[in-house]
């Protein structure tokens, strides 16, 4: 497998050559805050794009096949029409609130969205506590949706808000108890770490079979809610609240929250795919030298992202299959079941572990 | 719902949950239903059962059915057929009703198969030609029968005209055409 660590010490021994460290840091964070903002949007474009088509798939329609060759343009129309609107200020909102609520948002996201293991030696964000600070950093999100129902100065989006509150902290439980099973599993936070065990002992999910399948399902329906999306969206649900906490917002501040929502949820998918799924670590079947050698040179970055998108298909498939939940049944489908279920499951993977029951 | 056991009410839910995503994934690779109108122009079709304009199906040698009864005028609650005939004197001597001009409306039209269903010859129905918008409010109303046509004589050409009204009931017109279309 490739290192990709490679080039960038070879950049950064490149750059020391010429100039003083901290300018080649300060040079070298400028190139990473580049390659994120530019990462961010095209996969928020094309995250976007996948949703529309594989939504009209799942209704036996075409989706967007009008701009460009299959509609390829659309999203690029549809984020010109969002930036050429107008961002309306409303008179009895708090407007230094209501402006920062969007930033809040699409901070959490991006701060989240550099933890991921890109490929071997391509992580933007690696340290010791790796999963500890991806839990503490997704939590600022629901400060910004919080702010945009309360900033709003309006009912729907308050209810909205509260409700996106309720959630995420509920499930935010479950995320955190499956990521500790896993951390069981591999005795490190380390993003990076998890990765290279799982490159040289197997992928999660089939390492620790039983409670690692377990933590996976309970895993994905948690992220789905996380995302506030498919049959936990109902803290937007169109239906009551007209689009909850970002009724009020307009033109790219609504396009933040969007963009935000989307990239959740390839961030929930990538995770899925980081800790279950081997990150960016290939397909290999002891014995069969030859097919593991092939796969072996397929970088591993199209691996990772290959992954990501199939638990991205997997969260859209849910989405676009279940009706909304109510708010009671939100709650106590995961008090009352995700919460002992996932409880239960660590002790059973702390049993594994114990004795050697590992794959 | 409150007395279903903790642990049989967790499976039951996977259960359906399953059944629902086996649903979703089977559309999911099932033919798009969406018509692209403009393009699919020529390959477009319609349920028989779609009625669309009135029509007075002329044979190749310009002669219809109409005998200018006038039932369907008569039937129509909307006044958009106007049948207009004359008398005229055959060859042996007999009074004929012939007809002059078959006037419909489609702007008037409501398109509830009364006519076609009054028709004791079967000489109108609806087709499927839907494109009907026009600029011009008299361009609605149409002349049904062919510049020059005849009524379609039962003695010159027998046997078509058993086959074609070989299906006795009239009254069942619709489902007489669906049948003919097949």
């Amino acid at each position: 497998m490739f290192d990709f660590s490679i080039i960038t010490k070879w950049f950064h021994t490149l750059l020391t050559g010429v100039m003083p460290e901290w300018l080649a840091i300060g040079i070298e964070c400028l190139i990473v805050l580049l390659f994120i903002i530019l990462l961010y949007a095209i996969l928020a474009i094309a995250l976007i794009y996948a949703e529309r088509k594989i939504c009209a798939f799942f209704q036996c329609r075409l989706g967007p096949n009008r701009v460009g060759k299959w509609g390829l343009l659309q999203v690029f129309a549809d984020v010109l029409k969002m930036l050429t609107k107008e961002i309306i200020k409303l008179r009895q909102t708090d407007l230094l609130l209501h402006d920062m609520a969007p930033y809040f948002v699409l901070t959490a996201s991006f701060l989240t969205f550099a933890c991921i293991p890109w490929n071997k030696g391509l992580d933007i964000l690696d340290f010791n506590v790796g999963v500890f600070f991806f839990i503490a950093i997704s939590g600022i999100g629901v400060v910004g949706i919080l702010l945009a129902g309360w900033a709003s100065h309006s009912k729907y989006p308050l209810i909205g808000a509260m409700r996106s509150g309720a959630q995420l902290i509920s499930y935010e439980l479950s995320i955190g108890m499956t990521m500790l099973t896993v951390i069981m599993l591999n005795g490190t936070m380390q993003f990076s770490e998890i990765v290279q065990q799982q490159a040289d002992f197997g992928w999660n999910i089939v390492r620790g079979h039983v409670p690692a399948v377990l933590a996976f399902l309970i895993y994905l329906v948690a992220g789905n809610a996380e995302c506030n999306r498919g049959p936990f969206d109902l803290p937007e649900a169109e239906s009551e609240l007209t689009a909850g906490y970002h009724t009020e917002y307009s033109g790219m501040h609504f396009g933040f929250f969007y963009l935000a929502e989307y990239l959740n949820m390839f961030i929930c998918g990538a995770m899925a795919a980081t800790i279950f799924l081997g990150g960016w670590a290939p397909i290999y079947f002891p014995g069969m030298d030859g097919f593991n050698a092939v796969m072996g040179y397929i970088p591993g970055f199209i691996w990772f992202f290959g992954k990501a998108f199939f638990v991205v298909f997997l969260l859209m498939w849910i989405r676009w299959t279940f009706p909304r939940l109510r708010i009671d049944q939100l709650l106590s489908l995961e008090w009352k079941y995700l919460m002992p279920l996932s409880m239960i499951n660590i002790i059973l993977m702390a049993l594994v572990v114990c004795f050697g029951l590992t794959l | 719902m409150e007395e279903q056991n903790y642990i049989e009410g967790i499976f039951r839910a996977l259960k359906t949950l399953l059944v629902g995503l086996k649903t979703s994934i089977k559309v999911f690779f099932e033919k798009d239903v969406t018509e692209q109108y403009p393009e699919n122009r020529s390959t477009l079709t319609f349920s028989e059962q779609n009625r669309f304009c009135l029509e007075m199906p002329h044979n190749e040698k310009n002669e219809h059915k109409c005998i200018a009864c006038g039932l369907c005028q008569m039937a129509c609650p909307n006044d958009s057929i106007t049948v207009t005939s004359e008398m005229i004197t055959t060859e042996d001597g007999k009074k004929k009703r012939q007809l002059v001009k078959y006037e419909y409306n489609v702007g008037q039209c409501m398109f509830c198969n009364l006519c076609v269903r009054a028709c004791p010859h079967d000489a109108i129905r609806f087709n499927q030609d839907f494109e009907l918008g026009v600029f011009n409010k008299a361009k609605l109303i149409m002349q049904l029968n062919h510049p020059g046509s005849k009524v379609e004589e039962k003695t010159v050409a027998p046997k078509p005209v058993a086959q074609v009204t070989a299906p006795k009931p009239v009254t069942s017109a619709p489902g007489q055409t669906d049948k003919k279309e097949e």
